[in-house]
Order: C-alpha cells, then structure tokens, then sequence
C-alpha cells in the first residue's frame, strides 16, 4: 500500500475519533520515543516490577520442570486423569494457552490488515503473550501423552516401519494447526521488529549488545527499499495470520467436536472455540498491556484508547459466547438427543455446577461491566475484569474436558475427577513458564513497535502540526 | 480327553525338531566356536526334553480345583511345565466346561509369592528334617499312651484317601482326636438333615428338572459347591430362543441384594429373622404335614400365587435354602420339597460326602476346652486358620498358647501359624497328588501341573508322616489308596484313564430317599424388632482365605462393586435413622465386641438389617490381604454364627473412602440393558431392536469394511447371564490383566477388559437388578479407530478392532470417544515386570503391556490366530463354533457366544439372528460385533405388581 494512501486512511480515521481517539498523547516525539524504548532494554538497572514478576515466573518455572521431571518418570498416573475422564488438566491448559496466543495474532494480523492504528503500540506486547501462550500449549499436548518420549511418531516423516499418522483423526490435523501457526506468528513477530531492533542497536553502548542485535537485525539500514519490503512482508504474513486466527481454532476444537462424545460433538464448536479465544487471548493482552504499561510509564503511547477498544473486544465476545451457549442447548433441547441434553443438565446442576457457574459469573457476566466506558478506561478495572475472564475461560475448559467426558453415554462408567497435585503443579508452573517468557522478550527487545508508533506521530501526519 | 492333550502335536513335531538345530547352529556361530568343539558350555537345551514338550503349544491336563473341600472338574492350560491357565471339565458335573470364580483364580494362588516356602520353628528357619525328627520324638510317648494327647485339626474332609488316612491315624493313635473346622462351612445344612431325617446327607438339585425354584435367602449362583452347575441349569430353562417361549420361574426371599435376587422374576426383600416365618407359612399353604396354618397379611400377596405355582409344579420344582439360615428352616425345606414330590426330581440326597459329618462348632468348642485344660500334648493343624476365624468367644489363640507342641501347616504363614511352635509350608493342590469329590460325590484325583515351587508337602504327605517311616510320596500314597478301592484288575488303565479324564467315572454317591422325621418349626416363628445383623462369606475371599489372591481382591463385588474392601452394608432408611452416613466408619457392637468398618448404603438392604462379610481385616495375609477391610470374625460368636439380634450400631464420623468399579447404577432411563417380561416378548419379540434403532449403512463418511473370510463376533444372552463374573477373572487370567490396587481403583483405573455392569430396576429400597457384561464391541464404525493419531488401534480384515500396544503413545481420544468405555490405560507401569513367580503365570500368547499404553478387550485375538494357524496347516477354515474365548469358555450359563458371523452354522450367527438380538447404542451408528439378546423375565401372572 503506498504511503500516501496509508495517510489518507489514517487521516480518515483521525478525523472520525473527532478528538477523542488519542492514540499517542501530546509530548511524544520520535526521539523521545526510541529512548524511552531502547532504554528498557539497554538500561543495565532493571525496575523493580520486572525482577518480580520476572522471579515469581522463574520460581513456578522451576516447579514447573520438577512436576515434568516426575510425569515423565513415574507416568501420568501422577495426574488425577482416569477413565472416562481421558482428558483433563493437561488438555484444558493446552486450550487454554492456546487461546491466550490468538489474542496478540488477531491485533497482529486482522487488525493490521483492517489497517487499526491503534494496535501498533500494543501490538509488540500482544505478540510476546502470543509466544508465550503457543510455547506453553504446545507442550501439553506431548506431557499429556502416555509416552510422551515418542510423540514424533505423530509426525509425518520417513520411517522404516512405512507408517503414517492417520489422518483421519482430529490431533493429527492439530498437529498440522499448531505447527503452522507457531511458524507464523515467530516469522511475524520477527519481521515487525527488524526496524526496531536496528534502532537499539544504533543505540547500544556496549559491544555485546551491538553485536547481538546487530545480527538480529539483519542490516537493517532503513533504506526505502527495505521499508517497502518489510512493509509488504508483514502484510503478506498479516494476510496468512487472519485466516490461521480462526484455522488454529477451529483445528483445536476439532479435536472435541469430531468425536461423539455428549458435549462435544456440536458444529458450533469452531465459532466458539474462535470466539472464547479471543475473549481470553483479549484479556490476558489487556492484562499485560496494563502491568506493562504502569510498570514502564507508557501512559503516553498506550493510552485510555487502547484499553477503551480492548474492552470493546472483551466486550462483544462475551455476549457472543453468551449467545453460543443459549444456541447449543436450544439445539440441544431442540434435537432431542437424551444423551446430550442429559449433558446440558449435569453441566449446569450436577456435580461439576460450581465449574460451570463460575465460567458464567467470571467468563460472561463479568465482562458485561464493559458495558461502561468509566470500565473501559479504568485500567484497574479492566484488569480485574480481564483476570477474571481468564480464569473463567480456564474454568470453561475443564468444565467442557471434566462434565463431558465424566458422564457419558454409559451410566455404569460414570465417574468424576479429582485433581492431583501433580496437575496443580503443570498448570501453575505453566503460568510461572509464561510469565518469564513474556517479560524476557519484553525485556530482550523492543516491547513497543518503534516504527509503527512513530507513524502515529504527528509531525507522520499532518506536516508535523502537533494536535 | 485325548483330542485336548493331542491338539497340534505331529504337525509341530516337524517344526521344533528344525527349530532346535537352528538353535544350536545360530549359537555356534555366534560363539565362534562351532568348528572346533561343540559348544557345550553356551547351550542349555534339554538334557533329556520332556516327551511332548513343544514350546508354544499348550498342554491340557485335567485336574480339579479345591473350595472347601469340594472339587470342581478343572483343565488346565499348561506351558512348558507352567499352568497358566484354568478351564472347566466339561465332563465333570459340577463344571460342565465352566468354573467358578475361585477355581479361575485358583492359578494365582499357586503363583502368590507370599506363600509360605520353609519350616519355621518359632518363627526361625527349620527344615523338614527336624521337624520329622521332633513330631516323632513328640509322638514317642503319646504312642504310649495311645494316642492320648494328639489332636488333630482339619478343615472339612471330603477327599476319600484323606479320610482313610485318617482313619488309619485313629487306628494307630486310639485315643487320639481328630476335629474339623470351616467357619463358612455348611453348618446348618448338617443340622438340618439331621433334623430332617435323623441322619447327616448330603443334598443338591437338578435344576434344569425344575420349572419353579423357590431360594430362601439362597445365593445359589455364587456359593457353594455346585453354584457353577446351578447356574447352569437354570440358565438353560429359560433360554427363549424363536418360537420356544417356555422359561423356568425364580422366587428369591432373600435378606441382602445377591445375583441369584437380581435375577429373580420376583424378589421379597426380608429381614433375616422374617425368612423363617415366611417359610413356615409357605409350607403351611403347600400343606406339608406337621406345620400349622399361620399365616400374616405381610406376606398375602405373595404365599398365595407361589404356593399355587409350587403345587401346580409338583416334583418339577425346587426349594433351595441359604446355608447361613438356621437348621430349623433347613428341615422344614426338606420336608417342603417333600411335600412337593420334589426328592428324587429336582432335589437329590445322598450319603454324605465327608468322611466324617459333625457338628462342628461343638467339634472345635470340645477342642478349645481340652486345649484349656491342658490335655493336648500335640496339636496338628491342617489347613485352616482357626486363631483368625473362630468364633470369637471360643478364646482359640489363648489355648493354642496351652499346648506344648503346635503344628500349623498351611499354604500361608498366618495368624494360625504365629501361634504355633511350626508352621509349615503347604502345597497348592495344582502341586501334588490329591483326590476330592463334587458335590454329587464324583471323585477326581488331582494331579500336579508343575514341580513344587517351595520345599513344601501336602496334606496327604503330611498325615503319612505320622503313620509311616519313612513318608512316602503323595502319588504313592493316592495310588496305593484308589489301588484297593478300584478292584480294577488292570489297575494301570484305570488309573490312566480316571486322572486323564478328570474324574473317576461313575463314581458318584448312589442316590437315597432318606425319611423325614416330624419337624419343629417353632423356632422360625419368632421375629425380633431391633436391628439384626447377618454374617457371609465374602462370595471371593470366601472365610479369609484368598485374602492374598490380588484378582480377588480387585474383583468387584457382584451388586456394589466394591473392591479391596469389605463394607457395613445397610439401607439407606436404616442409616438415617441411626445416623449412619456412606463410607464413613460405624462401630457395631455385640456383647462386649464390636468392629468398626466402613458403611455402604446398599439398595436391596432390607431396613433394620444389617450386612457383614467375612474375610478381611487380616493381620497377616501378605502385604495383598493385610490391613485391610474390618474383621467380622471378632463379632461373631458359637451362638450367633450368621444372625445376631438386636445389635447395637453408632457412627463414629470418620471416613473412610471405598473403593468401587461402578459409581452409578441407575441407566438413567437409557435402557441399555432392555429387559422385558416373556409377555412383550409373546407380542413383539422384536421390542429390543426397537429400542435401539440402527441407522442406515450409508450414515458414515468411510466406506464399509468388507469381511471375506471370517467376520468375528459375540453375542451375549442377557436372560442367561447370573452376574457371576467368572468371565472377569478368565479374562484376567487369559490375558495378562493387571490389577492396580486400591488407590488406583478409587482413581477410577482399574484394568478389566471385561466389567459386568449391574443397575438397579424399580424402587430402589427394594429393587431388581439388570446384568450386563460389557467386553469391547469391536464395533464396524470404531469411533476410536478414527481418532488414534498413530493408527495404534486399527480395523482387522476379519471384523477386530485391534489395538497395537507397541504403536501407542497414549493420547487417551480413544478412550473419550468410546461411547461403552471399554478401553482401559496404563496410568502406571501396573504390570508386575519383576516378581519371578507371576512371571511363570502369564499367558505367553499375549504382550505383558507396559506404561502409557492403552488396552482393551481383542476377543482373545491370541486364540483365533492360534486356531487359524492349526487351520492352515491341516489346510482346512476354521470351524464354525471352533474359537472360543475366555470368557466364553468360562461361562457356566452359555451366556457368552463368539464365533465366524459370516457362517451360518456357528452360534453366534443363530443367536445374532434371534428377534431378541439388540446393540447397545446402535444408534450412534457404531455397529458393534458385540450384540446382546434382551433380557426376558417370566413374572408370575398372578402376582399383579411386577416390579417392571
């Protein structure tokens, strides 16, 4: 897209926010900007609030790692998982964190396809918490494994027993979805941060950090040719990104909504899958965002805005969701299938309510506060809300693993499920794995896209005239 | 026999002959040192190899195994010397082909690695030398004094050279005495023929003769000596099959929910203590001689139409009664079935089977007493462990501190034997040479299957010892018994052909028509109003003594489920009323005893009773049976051996978790176990299939499966099954099933491949049970195939959903997309890789599974490849009813049938082709292989209010 056009949209946009979209504040200039940036990541004297947070993920890392090590030595009988309930804590987590990733591909890719401003300065955090959230899923579907030290054999690669995986099955096709994904959202996430990661290293003072991020930037000189180029590249990742935002969720509820288990087998399951995605992925961006944003005083490039749209996304979702789940019991009661309508029942008033209710009160009815913008724009507010919604989309998940799978068809293999430590464990030491993650990348490197914000400067607008 | 022990022998006999030199030259080339010298040192073949010894092919040889006494007609699958595996005689009457439980877990027994495997003198190492040298040192002056302070202990004497050397101890020791002892033995069934008819006989039933059977509080499908046969022949009176609509009728009184209730076509639930009172009016109303007319408006509504079946069914019925009811109720069903013309028909007397009957109880009250007063110089236990199952109040381990040389000889280091100066190690009966009878008298010898694990002797061996000098080895010893009795004059064949076949042929007890004496009913007409407690066996660990079988333990029991566990069973009215709460722990007090035991609120409890079991809370089982459960034993007294009155019963708060397989027994209206009174099915016989539509072929995405050759299937016959679970162990047994212990059950992950689900019918403080056992349903449409990432559970091209152990990595989706959740996973490595002993039980035909795999049922896969390679080498199909599988073959009731769908003329095909015939969950459009036939009832039409 040329930039002139580029311009005209943004100029557009400015001009329907009447005054009220204030997507940088007045102050911020394009210097300003890149120290601020560069300087979290050269400053030697880390803030306080990152050592925290940073320490708290470590600690539960390492817990992390010993509850692995256990699993794969003893077995995953060390998890509370049985027959029926096949799947449990492990399978949860893994939706869960995968849908905690989308949030950070949809600003990345919809939103920059649909060419929203307002997603640059975020845009960079929301991507770590992609990273982040696919790292941590990705690993659960192999710990949850029976063995998991052969989980290649899901692969497809040459092998001397001439054995494929069988496509037919819905992990295979997960399998597929996951890789994919977790290829482009790296290559996007990359390829965005070039122009950045050359201005830290115009900025380094030491050699080291030179050279690292010399290399990493690729030689970047910011010449016009390489802007177009990487202008096009992002947007041709964009354009690949948008369709996996909603492919990756689809795949993943595949895996629940091809077999014939009560409670699962529902074609509705990938517009809710994609949307809870969202809904969750949305929150935990916000939540970041907003810690991120206190932490190294970015009040003036991540502004009331920002927040103001997220919660709109939180918003819609929600009521979205609300409107899945009236559908799929209308159908449900509609259909006339015993067993799923005995499913619909167990899960509001049987053993597991409490899990279900608690989704409702954090997942749908919490979110419906964003109904004000006083809400919106209170990031204290926001980032309760945002907690709580993703605690309610993990309650969500076990709830569709544990009350499916725990009463099924046959009423003499009922039984339910109990956690272990062990699956206590693997999901908070997942959380301590996130964390550190997302606040090393946003201390590696630049945590705010310096290219893009600066577009949203004014003097890249209109001449330099400050608003 | 002969075509068992001849199966596949010449055509391998080529093949191994190959094998071995291939063997020898693979080794002496890969030792380098095959051109030289023979290389002697590196091969260890045979030095002489048995005669017939193929490795691969089993062996068969028939035996019996030992309950109580009592034989029951085994064969046993033999590898290399190793048994591993126990099917029933089919010529022997008790088995049929069938075995019961115990006798299917009998092969664990032998194996259990806690088994006693040296003398011990004061718990310290000794030899059998010594203890040889000291018994007749002991004995010297005893012998003097005419046997005069030698007593001996036994458990009921059924096996007829056991009791001749007995006797021949009594002859040489005069004075010495010998008692018997089983805590769950038939002690009212003596009493009662002994009231009856003024003398000790021996009783059973011919049940296919008997159109109506009556059990008084009788689980007769899972105790006793002939349970396996009864089920039997009740099954097959009521096998509707097309146009034969005719069954056979079952009334059960009955004081706990049992099998033999569930499957009754009308149940009375009854309190203990009410059972008698409504015998006597039942017996009153079919006008036995002797008994007033009572009668109560309880039980109006039904002595009215059972009397009228029972007498419009003279001779052509049965009454059976439970061995834990009073001796009076015993006598007047003697002369019930009297009444009824039934002696000689359905009802069959003969002398008794023991060498000696006896009361018993005053037997071991005598003992105790001698032992008190100090008169007992030596004391000779034989099997048995009275020091944990005595009647409480008998003080036996305090005497059995009195006597100056105790002798506790037993499979097991026990309670007993921590008393007693020895204890020494018994053999299993599959190690040694035996004989024991059925229960109609037929004798088998036993005969060993495998060498002696341990330096141990068995019971006859042990009794030589205190005769001859020097012992003689038990074969000698049962030849040189059967040499006098057969009279054969060629006594080689004889004995040939009597051990080959399993049985000694005619050798049953001759039938008598003993006279009845005039009873007194009095007795039963008394009924308390507090809470009674009853006494049972455990139906597995029987009085305690498999207590260290872990198959057994991790059985489910038939109604509740529960495993690893005894319970304190009671109605849920009853718990609430005395505040007692599910699985929390309640203290039972009789006298100044009591026992604290977890509660389990069982439907079928009749309120104000109370139900305990015999059998755990052993101190010393081996670390599978210790600790366990409560012992119910420390309640028990001479006086109330299976029914204490007005008891006294508190909750103590505390819980206690128990472990159970089924946690939900209502089919929540689904109706997946479709039963139906023989009515509907007069009207509609096909309701079943009804019930469960099957969609069309075309409803799937996958194109269809064609079977050219064989099309493997089952079908189950849901009115035959009694919920024995014999088929559980078999399966267990056949196919290397681990179990996981307690905690692992409380997970929910336990290994069988085959459950029998069980659910209430009806009002549930009263209820009827519906059986079901679910094996996998290898179904067409798998719905576990199509998810399995790796292709480890794949579509066979004769009908078998096949599971690849090898090729799984554990994702678990085929577990949750099974809808009959058949499938069960290695959690942990449960499989035993390391105790040598359990090693030699294992079924080498099939994988040991390790950790992270899943398993489930193959339809014994192992033995339809071994019938399709005999097949192609006598180049031939397989035979229409030629595969049988383990659960098939162990099944008393023929419930279970597999076979060849695509041939017409097997089994499977003629019961899948019934209009009875059904699939659970066809709906889903999975199209099991496994189809069930509907169960049908035949309520009496005069008795309006059928439960169903």
């Amino acid at each position: 897209m040329p930039i002139d056009e580029k311009e005209r949209l943004q100029a557009r946009i400015r001009r329907i926010g009447a005054g009220d979209v204030v997507l940088v504040r007045p102050g911020v200039t394009s210097e300003s900007l890149t120290s601020h940036i560069a300087g979290v990541i050269l400053q030697p004297n880390v803030p306080l609030f990152w050592l925290t947070m940073f320490g708290i993920g470590i600690i539960a890392l390492c817990m992390f790692v010993i509850a692995v090590a256990i699993l794969l030595d003893v077995g995953i009988g060390e998890l509370g998982t049985n027959i029926p309930v096949g799947w449990a804590f492990p399978i949860a987590n893994y939706v869960w964190w995968i849908e905690i990733a989308v949030g950070g591909s949809l600003l990345s890719s919809i939103l920059h396809l649909t060419n929203q401003k307002w997603r640059n300065s975020i845009n960079r955090i929301a991507e770590a918490v992609t990273l982040a959230g696919i790292m941590c899923a990705s690993l659960y579907p192999v710990l949850h494994l029976g063995r998991a030290w052969i989980f290649y054999w899901t692969l497809p690669y040459p092998n001397t027993l001439t054995i494929q995986p069988n496509f037919r099955s819905p992990l295979i096709w997960d399998v597929f979805g996951i890789f994919t994904y977790a290829a482009a959202s790296v290559l996007f996430w990359y390829l965005d941060m070039i122009p950045d990661l050359a201005a830290v290293r115009d900025r380094a003072e030491n050699r080291i950090a030179y050279l690292i991020f010399g290399v990493l930037a690729l030689g970047w000189q910011g010449s016009s040719k390489q802007w177009r180029m990487q202008e096009k590249g992002s947007l041709l990742l964009a354009g690949i990104l948008t369709p996996l935002v909603f492919t990756v969720h689809t795949v993943v509820s595949f895996d629940f909504a091809i077999a014939l288990v009560p409670g699962w087998h529902s074609t509705i399951f990938p517009p809710y899958f994609v949307d809870g995605a969202i809904l969750a992925g949305i929150s935990m961006v916000s939540m970041i965002t907003i810690a991120l944003r206190s932490a190294f005083s970015f009040e003036n490039i991540i502004t009331d805005q920002h927040l103001n749209n997220l919660g709109k996304i939180i918003l819609t979702t929600s009521v979205f969701l609300f409107y899945i789940y009236c559908f799929d019991s209308f159908t449900n009661w509609y259909g006339g299938n015993p067993y799923e309508q005995y499913t619909d029942r167990f899960r509001v008033f049987g053993n597991y309510a409490w899990v279900f209710w608690t989704f409702v009160a954090f997942g749908i009815a919490a979110p419906q506060l964003l109904w004000w913008k006083r809400n919106r724009t209170d990031p204290r507010a926001l980032f309760v809300i945002s907690l709580l919604v993703v605690i309610g989309m993990w309650e969500e998940r076990y709830m569709l693993m544990v009350v499916s799978l725990s009463h099924d068809f046959m009423p003499s293999a009922w039984a339910n499920f109990a956690a272990t430590a062990e699956d206590n464990a693997l999901l908070y030491g997942s959380c301590g794995l996130f964390l550190a993650m997302v606040f090393l990348l946003v201390r590696l490197f630049p945590m705010v896209p310096l290219h893009s914000v600066r577009q949203l400067l004014p003097h890249a607008q209109n001449g330099g005239a400050i608003e | 026999m002969s075509e068992l022990i001849t199966i596949g022998e010449n055509p391998v006999e080529a093949s191994r002959r190959r094998f071995l030199e291939l063997m020898g030259a693979s080794i002496a080339l890969a030792t380098g040192a095959g051109c030289t010298r023979p290389p002697t040192e590196f091969v260890m073949p045979y030095v002489t190899p048995p005669e017939q010894a193929i490795p691969g092919v089993a062996r068969y040889y028939a035996t019996a195994a030992v309950t109580n006494g009592i034989a029951e007609g085994v064969i046993a699958e033999t590898h290399l010397g190793r048994p591993t595996k126990i099917e029933g005689n089919p010529r022997h009457p008790a088995s049929l082909g069938a075995t019961s439980v115990l006798s299917q877990a009998s092969i664990l027994d032998l194996y259990d690695p806690f088994r006693a495997k040296e003398v011990t003198k004061n718990n310290e190492t000794a030899s059998w030398d010594q203890f040889t040298v000291e018994l007749h040192a002991a004995l010297e002056p005893i012998r003097k004094a005419n046997g005069r302070g030698l007593s001996l202990l036994t458990e009921t004497v059924v096996s007829p050279t056991l009791g001749w050397q007995l006797q021949r101890v009594l002859e040489q020791f005069p004075e010495a005495r010998w008692h018997q002892y089983d805590p769950a033995g038939p002690h009212s069934s003596r009493k009662g023929s002994l009231n009856a008819f003024g003398r000790y006989v021996n009783t059973y039933y011919r049940l296919d003769q008997a159109n109506v059977m009556l059990s008084l509080d009788s689980d007769f499908f899972t105790y006793g000596p002939a349970s396996t046969r009864y089920a039997h022949d009740y099954a097959f009176g009521r096998k509707v099959r097309g146009s034969n609509t005719q069954m056979n009728r079952l009334y059960v009184a009955e004081s706990t929910l049992t099998s033999t209730g569930g499957k009754a076509d009308h149940r009375l639930q009854l309190k203990y203590s009410d059972i008698g009172r409504f015998g006597v009016e039942l017996a009153a109303a079919i006008g036995v001689p002797g008994v007033a007319a009572v009668s109560s408006p309880r039980f109006e509504r039904i002595i009215g139409p059972l009397s009228q079946d029972l007498l419009a069914n003279r001779g052509r019925s049965a009454i059976l009664v439970g061995e834990n009811q009073p001796p009076a109720l015993h006598a007047l069903v003697h002369a019930m079935n009297a009444a009824l013309g039934n002696a000689g028909h359905a009802v069959a007397y003969t002398e008794a089977l023991e060498t000696r009957p006896e009361n018993q109880i005053e037997s071991l009250k005598t003992l105790v007493a001698e032992m008190n007063a100090g008169t007992v110089k030596i004391l000779l236990i034989i099997n048995g462990n009275p020091a944990y199952n005595a009647p409480n109040d008998l003080g036996f381990s305090d005497a059995l501190a009195r006597v100056q040389t105790s002798i506790h000889f037993g499979l097991y280091h026990d309670e007993t034997s921590q008393h007693t100066v020895w204890s020494l190690p018994a053999s299993h009966f599959y190690e040694s040479w035996s004989d024991a009878r059925a229960f109609d008298g037929t004798v088998t010898i036993l005969q060993p299957l495998i060498e002696r694990l341990y330096d141990s002797r068995s019971e006859v061996e042990l009794l030589d010892l205190l005769v001859e000098m020097p012992n003689r080895a038990s074969r000698t010893i049962v030849r040189s018994y059967w040499q006098q009795q057969a009279g054969a004059y060629d006594f080689e064949t004889w004995w040939r052909k009597a051990v080959g076949e399993g049985m000694i042929p005619a050798s049953s007890l001759p039938e008598s028509q003993p006279a009845l004496q005039p009873i007194d009913v009095g007795s039963l007409l008394a009924s308390d109003s507090g809470i009674e407690l009853t006494f049972r066996a455990n139906p597995y660990l029987y009085d305690g003594r498999y207590a260290g079988n872990a198959w057994l333990q991790e059985l489910p029991r038939h109604i509740t489920k529960l495993t690893w566990d005894n319970a304190i069973h009671v109605s849920a009215r009853t718990a609430e009323r005395h505040g007692l709460r599910h699985q929390q722990i309640a203290r039972i007090k009789v006298g100044t005893q009591y026992v604290e035991g977890a509660v389990w609120l069982s439907p079928g409890q009749p309120d104000d009773s109370i139900m305990v079991e015999f059998g755990y809370g052993r101190s010393r089982a081996g670390p599978i049976g210790t600790g366990i459960g409560f012992d119910a034993y420390r309640i028990r007294t001479t006086t109330g051996l299976w029914h204490v009155p007005n008891i006294e019963v508190s909750n103590t708060g505390a819980t206690y978790p128990l472990a159970t397989t089924q946690m939900n027994k209502s089919q929540h209206g689904r109706d997946l176990v479709v039963s139906q009174p023989i009515t509907t099915y007069q009207r509609d016989p096909r309701f079943a299939q009804k019930a469960h539509p099957q969609p069309s072929y075309n409803d799937t995405l996958y194109p269809h499966w064609e079977y050219p050759h064989y099309n493997w299937g089952m079908a189950i016959d849901l009115t035959a099954c009694v919920n024995c679970q014999a088929c559980v162990i078999a399966c267990q047994a056949e196919n290397n099933i681990p179990v996981v212990g307690k905690q692992q059950v409380l997970f929910n992950r336990w290994m069988h491949w085959l459950r029998v689900d069980v659910y209430y019918e009806g009002d549930w403080s009263e209820p009827s049970a519906r059986f079901a056992p679910i094996p996998c349903m290898h179904c067409e449409n798998a719905p576990c195939e199509v998810v399995c990432p790796v292709q480890a559970t794949v579509h066979s091209s004769d009908g078998l959903n096949e599971m690849i152990y090898n090729r799984c990595v554990g994702t678990r989706f085929c577990s949750n997309n099974c809808p009959y959740k058949v499938r069960r996973f290695n959690f942990l490595l449960y499989a035993d890789w390391f105790t040598d002993q359990l090693k030699m039980q294992r079924n080498p035909d099939v994988t040991v599974r390790s950790r992270g795999v899943i398993e489930k049922c193959t339809y014994c896969v192992q033995r339809i490849r071994e019938a399709e390679i005999r097949a192609q080498m006598e180049n031939r199909k397989i035979q229409a009813n030629e595969v049988k599988t383990a659960c098939q073959q162990v099944c008393p009731t023929a419930a279970i049938v597999f076979g060849n769908i695509n041939d017409s003329a097997s089994e499977v095909s003629r019961m899948k082709a019934e209009p009875l015939n059904y699939g659970m969950l066809t709906e889903l459009n999975t199209r099991p292989h496994t189809t069930y036939l509907a169960e049908l009832r035949n309520p009496n039409p005069a008795i309006t209010n059928y439960a169903d």
